[in-house]
């Protein structure tokens, strides 16, 4: 792969997709982790924006970091105690790293085709294309015309408002305004989360 | 394509090095130096104690939920919206049974006293 | 252009990130946060394939899009239960949540 200015940005956005992800699994302070949870999905909007996909991107800004990512931290700070943190792993997690540094390494020898220069054959499936045809960069009318077509997401899209009205109730219900508020309980001091 | 992004790029690169800018010039002009006093949050004032992070009612969570159902309507509603005259009334009442369902959640929650502040 | 596998690397390594996130942390949310992650990384896997395998049909971005909404909807629901949690049991540490473990 020769550097070009795609190549480049692929490179950046990559490496801030992994790196802010790397720093949400390790950051002993939770609010710095949803922090960095934010950077990592803006991180994903750019590798959409590379892949054609920009009508994604938007929403996965809008979406993603506005809502989803708000709510999380609305959430830690629902939760507090967050100082104290003594250990941040539970007792398997070198376990948990081997697992997925194996589940890594097997799926990288099965989509980049290194095994081919080492030399095994029929292990690694072909990825390597690099000009893929072009798209159209207005992919919002198709995916207007497909969302209320009946031959293609119109049942998804219906079901998707089902799933959304549950998890709004079952939201609302489990945060209960109807029971007693706890409010003015505080935790324990030096409690270790 | 990809060309069609340099303004937005040019932006955030603009963005991030203004911000970075702004945060180190004046380390780098200005005379530094530090006493734990400078450094302490207020310099003369009480010691802060505690966390910054309070508790937060739980009130804010539930309109936080209410405003998570209203922005990923958005990603439905807006390629519709593009294309709705093409459909004319099926559009409009497939949408409509989209909508109602999502209505159906925000009244339960209007109902159950969600909205209440106090 | 940059080559499938390479945006296929960067999913598989987020995905692993949130893999090991979700076995090893012993806060709830942040659990959440790695499943966070690791629905990303499928979102960046059905994109890259659309563009690549077939970018005739739009099935790869609606997909995503769903996806959008499963997560939002999962999120809600998986933070109104750590937070009815914390309420009742003053923790938000996965492992205290014990009392119907055999």
């Amino acid at each position: 792969m020769d550097i070009t200015i795609e190549s480049l940005v692929f490179l950046i956005f990559g490496a801030l997709t992994l790196g802010a992800g790397v720093l949400v699994v390790t950051s002993r302070n939770l609010f710095h982790s949803g922090l960095y949870l934010m950077m990592s999905l803006f991180g994903v909007a750019g590798l959409f924006v590379l892949l054609a996909a920009p009508l994604l991107a938007g929403f996965q800004v809008v979406v993603y970091i506005g809502a989803i990512a708000i709510l999380i931290i609305v959430a830690i700070m629902l939760t507090p105690g967050l100082t104290q943190i003594k250990t941040l792993f539970n007792e398997q997690w070198m376990v948990n790293l081997a697992a997925a540094v194996i589940v890594f390494l097997v799926l990288v020898s099965v989509i980049t085709p290194l095994m081919d220069d080492v030399g095994v054959d029929n292990w690694n499936a072909d990825f390597t294309e690099d000009h893929p045809k072009a798209v159209a960069a207005d992919s919002m009318t198709t995916l207007g015309e497909q969302l209320v077509d009946p031959d293609y997401f119109m049942l998804p899209f219906e079901v998707a408002s089902v799933l959304l009205m549950a998890a709004m109730i079952g939201a609302v219900l489990l945060v209960n305004p109807g029971q007693a508020e706890d409010e003015s309980v505080v935790p324990p001091e030096g409690e270790e989360v | 394509m990809p060309s069609d992004f340099a303004p937005i790029s040019a932006l955030l690169i603009l963005s991030v090095a203004v911000s970075l800018i702004i945060v180190f010039i004046s380390r780098l002009l200005g005379p530094f130096h530090p006493t734990t006093r400078k450094l302490s949050p207020y310099e003369s004032g009480m010691q802060p104690f505690g966390e910054a992070i309070r508790r937060i009612p739980v009130k804010f969570y539930r309109i936080a939920v209410l405003f998570i159902l209203f922005d990923v309507e958005v990603i439905f509603f807006l390629p519709w919206a593009v294309v709705f005259r093409d459909f004319k009334l099926y559009g409009l009442a497939v949408m409509g049974v989209f909508f109602f369902v999502l209505m159906i959640g925000f009244v339960y929650e209007w109902k159950v006293g969600g909205l209440e502040w106090d | 252009m940059v080559p499938l596998w390479m945006y296929l690397v960067v999913a598989a390594a987020l995905f692993c990130v949130g893999m090991f996130g979700v076995l090893s942390r012993r806060n709830a949310i942040a659990i959440l946060m790695s499943i966070e992650l690791m629905l990303n990384a499928v979102n960046i896997n059905l994109v890259a394939f659309w563009r690549y395998q077939a970018p005739e049909r739009l099935n790869g971005q609606a997909f995503a899009a769903f996806v959008f909404a499963v997560a939002a909807a999962e999120t809600a629901v998986g933070l109104a239960l750590i937070i009815s949690l914390y309420r009742r049991r003053k923790s938000v540490v996965a492992d205290d949540a014990n009392l119907m473990k055999w």
